[in-house]
């Protein structure tokens, strides 16, 4: 008896082993990818539009959580069970892809001609010479605000960082608001919409950033702490309990309308507007000073690149190709409003709030999250350890001076520049 | 008879510290699956509260159901544990009986090599599992998932049952010897059913990760037509972090398919292991 | 004589029958994946080749403050979360099946099947609602101390590092202490009636007899789980990174062996994989794993095996 029950089991796994083999007729490309937030977007929006130009190229978006993407992703690529298209997290974690020979290089597609040299940066060696992903969406960072409860306390939208604080002051002297939905629970939040967030304005962007990279500055210098400084400020501020606040109870914070300012990335928004039940604003991170020129992180975040080991070589380069057009541009930019196209299309946004987010862009200079060229590569991880130190920062187990020493020894330790 | 007397107070004292625990037990689950029904402010407000009139909603339900296949995903996982359970049992039954059974040279190295496997997380031999079942064609079947949960569950599966079978009386399988049974009747007609309360037990602690799993399904079988419940769940809760109602709605159907299985079996869980106690 | 002779010769073939198909399916899946993953903590990536290195991984393992800071860190914890275990989950298990085994006892079914469900939930699961109820926004747990005058003692326990690793081990006893009690359970109705009868008749009742009679009788079984939560413990992973992320936050104070290991090998965020390194801290856990079993099995259980019914 129980040889047959064995039998029947084997035979029924067998016949659905080979089921899932019998269709096939097009070229079916398979994107992998950990925005599984877009997988709607991409099966209603995206690929249709794609499809709809390319008869015999169906598309498949098979996303996976995010915090599972990078071992997940890695695992199926070492072996070749990966698929065609692979979603492009910015700077080394695809370039340590390509080097390994999993991304193939895109320097000569057609599509890549209409980005420029900064929105292909993320996504090229560090010479610079090779692509091995296009382009397709940054990021913004900024703060988002309750304009009802503005209103109703009858604040001013905040410049300076005085104004800032004398607003989140009087918001927490009224009561009925929160002043500052965040949380340390996740250490992400802190080090991105905290550290991130604010600190360009302090290390001047560009200009501070590289020459973090070059050693010419250290995180210990009075520019690379300010932003700590800041940020220690912020906890009186944040709800009862923040620390085991996670970034979803954050969100549902703000969204309920139970506080009135929300540390974001742009990428909130679209979010948001389904959520939240009254008008929201943004405004750029403060300027320590009024009139001092101001900086804004605009991330490059994501980009799609292709598996080297495709079977279909020519219809996923046709794919990317259409990534670099000006329709994708449009359909992405307006389905996820707070992904801003990289590409140099002019696309028009429909949705007030990324409107202004984009709108910083003419009168701020754009950089990227510090963190992410070149110096997360050793160990101790730079990213990583922004993530605790900001936590710590906020929390206030940590006093600035003490968190930006350890960074700093932690980078010394295996970065030539800084040894 | 005394007996009764004495244990009344003892009976309550019992009674108290499990219903206690139950109460314990169920509450996280309770406050998932009522808060499920309610509408996004209402959960907030007052997450302790029953649905009513002005605070039931279905909406995550709604959002949920419209977008994925729960049926399949839960006939995948349903397919997994069942295949992969009944291979543990009977291949992990047979290896014990080897083991605690005869003497041969070997038997502890055996042993300790057999229980190698629950000293390291199979996830790390990824690569190469994955390997291999690229080289079998066997990506984005659910045969990968069972093939991986049958040797992860051996180890554990074979540790417990020699065991239990060293416990075994020595004297049923030598009159059955002298009766002329060959040892392969001895394992089926007598030892089996012997070992059947810590086979009901195995089949438990096997079941429970091979259904919970994430990792594997993500890496093996990811495909729409393979998914299995957990990973659909996953997605489901990935997708919509900070929609409440859905990410209820979604653990609820997660929850709610395991707790009717575990209601099933549990009484023949418990019809196992009395009978095994009934000598 | 003849017939020990036959048995003898034929004992050879059904052994090998016995333990080939475990053998087989557990080499080909898991042996060999997993030792060929451990020996590359015997090389190193250099300019994407590998190059044998010998034991110098482990050096810097645990040589490196950069690296033996971490790893301290997460073997003490890992301890702690171990001793959690030990104290408060298998004592409570066994009180809670040798009340249920009292055959007397109404109820005992469904106790027995609502203290048991936690185990059955996954970690996804049992994460998010947790996390729910210890929410400070949430409301659940404060609301609920608060109806008792507790209100005071509320604390945002996951998100302080005095506190976070405790919470995590009591949720995770929360959610695996049906598998103590179903072992104990199983291993008190195998006792036979005529072992208790003649106990009753010595006049060993009620504690006493759970003592001095049911007590010894379990200990195999007691030793079973202990082994098996240190096994489940030295792996454990999944509850602390779907709850406190891949950093084993806040300020690492709840980053055990198996989150440390999965970041290491697997990458996190900007933090590329390596799975070299990481396969030397799997290594280690190996060891410490290897060594806590072999004393069972060499130390303890030959002891324990004393009582046959």
């Amino acid at each position: 008896m129980t040889s047959k029950t064995l039998s029947g089991l084997l035979l029924a796994s067998t016949i659905l082993g080979s089921a899932s083999m019998a269709f096939a007729q097009d070229v079916t490309l398979t994107i992998e990818s950990w925005r599984n937030d877009d997988l709607e977007i991409w099966q209603s929006k995206l690929i249709p539009a794609f499809e709809a130009k390319h008869p015999g190229i169906k598309v498949k978006f098979t996303p996976s959580a995010p915090t599972e993407y990078n071992g997940a992703l890695n695992s199926k690529l070492d072996s070749g069970s990966a698929g065609d298209l692979i979603t492009c997290r910015p700077f080394d974690a695809s370039l340590a892809l390509y080097e390994a020979g999993h991304l193939a290089p895109v320097t000569d597609l057609e599509g890549m001609k209409n980005f420029s040299s900064v929105a292909k940066s993320g996504w090229s060696t560090d010479d610079g010479a090779v692509q091995f992903c296009v382009p397709m969406a940054s990021v913004i960072h900024g703060f988002i605000y309750n304009k009802d409860a503005f209103k109703e306390l009858g604040l001013e939208v905040p410049a300076t960082e005085a104004e800032l604080y004398a607003a989140l002051d009087k918001i927490k002297a009224d009561g009925n608001y929160i002043p500052l939905a965040m949380g340390t629970n996740d250490q992400w939040e802190a080090a991105t919409m905290g550290y991130q967030n604010i600190g360009p304005n302090y290390w001047k962007g560009e200009e501070g950033r590289l020459a973090l990279i070059k050693g010419e500055q250290k995180l210990t210098d009075e520019n690379w702490i300010k932003p700590y400084q800041t940020l220690a400020k912020w906890k009186d501020y944040m709800g009862d309990g923040f620390e085991a606040q996670t970034y979803p109870d954050s969100q549902n914070m703000f969204t309920l309308g139970r506080a009135a300012v929300y540390p974001a990335g742009s990428w909130e928004i679209s979010g948001f507007n389904n959520l939240a039940e009254f008008e929201m604003g943004a405004f750029p991170p403060p300027v320590p000073n009024a009139g001092d020129p101001c900086f804004i992180s605009d991330h490059t975040d994501i980009a799609v690149g292709m598996n080297s080991k495709t079977a279909n070589p020519e219809a996923a380069k046709t794919f990317l190709n259409w990534v670099g057009s000006d329709e994708f541009a449009s359909i992405y930019a307006n389905a996820l409003p707070g992904f801003f196209s990289l590409s140099d299309h002019t696309v028009a946004m429909e949705d007030p709030l990324a409107q202004e987010f984009v709108s910083w862009r003419d009168k701020c200079d754009s950089t990227i999250r510090s963190t992410y060229q070149i110096l997360s590569r050793g160990t101790p991880n730079l990213e990583n350890e922004t993530w605790n130190a900001s936590a710590n920062v906020i929390r206030g187990t940590e006093t600035p001076s003490d968190a930006a020493k350890r960074l700093q020894d932690g980078l010394s330790s295996w970065n030539d520049a800084h040894k | 008879m005394n007996k009764t007397s004495s244990s009344l107070p003892r009976s309550i004292a019992a009674h108290a510290i499990l219903a206690t625990y139950t109460v314990i037990a169920l509450f996280p689950v309770v406050i998932i699956i009522i808060n499920s029904f309610k509408s996004r402010k209402a959960i907030f407000r007052s997450p302790l509260s029953l649905p009513d009139e002005s605070s039931f909603s279905l909406i995550g339900y709604e959002t949920v159901l419209k977008q994925g296949d729960f049926f399949l995903y839960f006939q995948n996982s349903l397919i997994v544990t069942v295949a992969s359970l009944a291979f543990v049992l009977l291949f992990g039954a047979m290896a014990a009986f080897a083991l605690s059974e005869y003497r041969f040279r070997g038997n502890m190295l055996m042993g300790l090599y057999l229980a190698l496997g629950i000293m390291i997380p199979i996830r790390l031999g990824t690569v190469a599992i994955l390997k291999l079942m690229v080289a079998g064609g066997l990506v984005n079947t659910l045969t990968a998932l069972v093939l991986v949960y049958t040797a992860q569950g051996l180890p554990l599966a074979i540790f417990i049952l020699s065991e239990f079978m060293r416990q075994l009386s020595a004297d049923l399988k030598d009159a059955g010897r002298i009766d002329g049974l060959s040892e392969y009747r001895i394992f089926i007609r007598l030892v089996l059913p012997l070992v059947r309360p810590a086979m009901a037990t195995v089949a438990v602690f096997t079941m429970i990760p091979i259904w919970n799993d994430l990792w594997f399904p993500l890496i093996l079988a990811p495909a729409e037509e393979t998914k299995t419940i957990t990973l659909g769940a996953q997605v489901f809760i990935g997708q919509f972090v900070t929609n409440w109602n859905a990410v209820l709605a979604a653990l609820s159907l997660a929850i709610l398919p395991v707790l009717v299985l575990y209601v099933i079996f549990s009484r023949q869980l418990i019809r196992g292991i009395t009978a095994g106690a009934v000598k | 004589m003849t017939q020990i002779n036959q048995n003898k010769r034929r004992r050879r073939w059904h052994i090998a029958v016995f333990l080939a198909p475990a053998v087989l399916v557990y080499t080909a899946i898991m042996i060999l994946p997993l030792f060929g993953t451990l020996q590359l903590s015997l090389f190193r990536e250099v300019d994407q080749k590998q190059i044998f290195v010998g034991l110098d991984n482990f050096r810097i393992l645990l040589g490196d403050p950069r690296w033996s800071d971490s790893f301290w860190n997460a073997l003490w914890n890992n301890t702690w979360f171990f001793i959690i275990h030990m104290v408060v989950q298998n004592p409570l298990g066994i009180l809670f099946a040798a009340l249920l085994s009292s055959p007397r006892l109404r109820f005992s079914a469904f106790y027995r099947t609502a203290i048991f469900i936690p185990t059955v939930l996954s970690f996804v699961i049992v994460g998010f609602a947790w996390k729910l109820i210890l929410s400070p926004l949430w409301g659940i747990a404060p609301d609920l101390m608060n109806m008792v005058g507790l209100k005071s003692f509320f604390e945002p326990w996951l998100g302080k590092p005095e506190y976070a690793l405790t919470t995590l081990g009591l949720i995770s006893v929360w959610q695996f202490i049906g598998i103590p009690m179903m072992l104990i359970y199983a291993a008190l109705l195998t006792i036979p009636d005529e072992v208790l009868e003649a106990a009753e008749c010595d006049g060993i009742t009620g504690m006493r007899q759970f003592w001095k009679i049911k007590l010894p009788l379990i200990l195999p079984a007691i030793g079973i789980i202990s082994i098996l939560t240190f096994v489940g413990n030295f792996n454990a992973f999944d509850l602390i990174y779907t709850t406190q992320g891949g950093l084993a936050g806040p300020n690492y104070a709840t980053d055990i062996l198996g989150t440390f290991l999965h970041r290491t090998f697997f990458g996190f965020q900007l933090q590329i994989g390596d799975p070299h390194m990481g396969s030397t801290i799997a290594s280690l856990m190996f060891f410490i794993i290897l060594i806590g079993v072999s004393i069972y099995l060499f130390g303890i259980q030959t002891r324990l095996r004393r009582y046959q019914f």
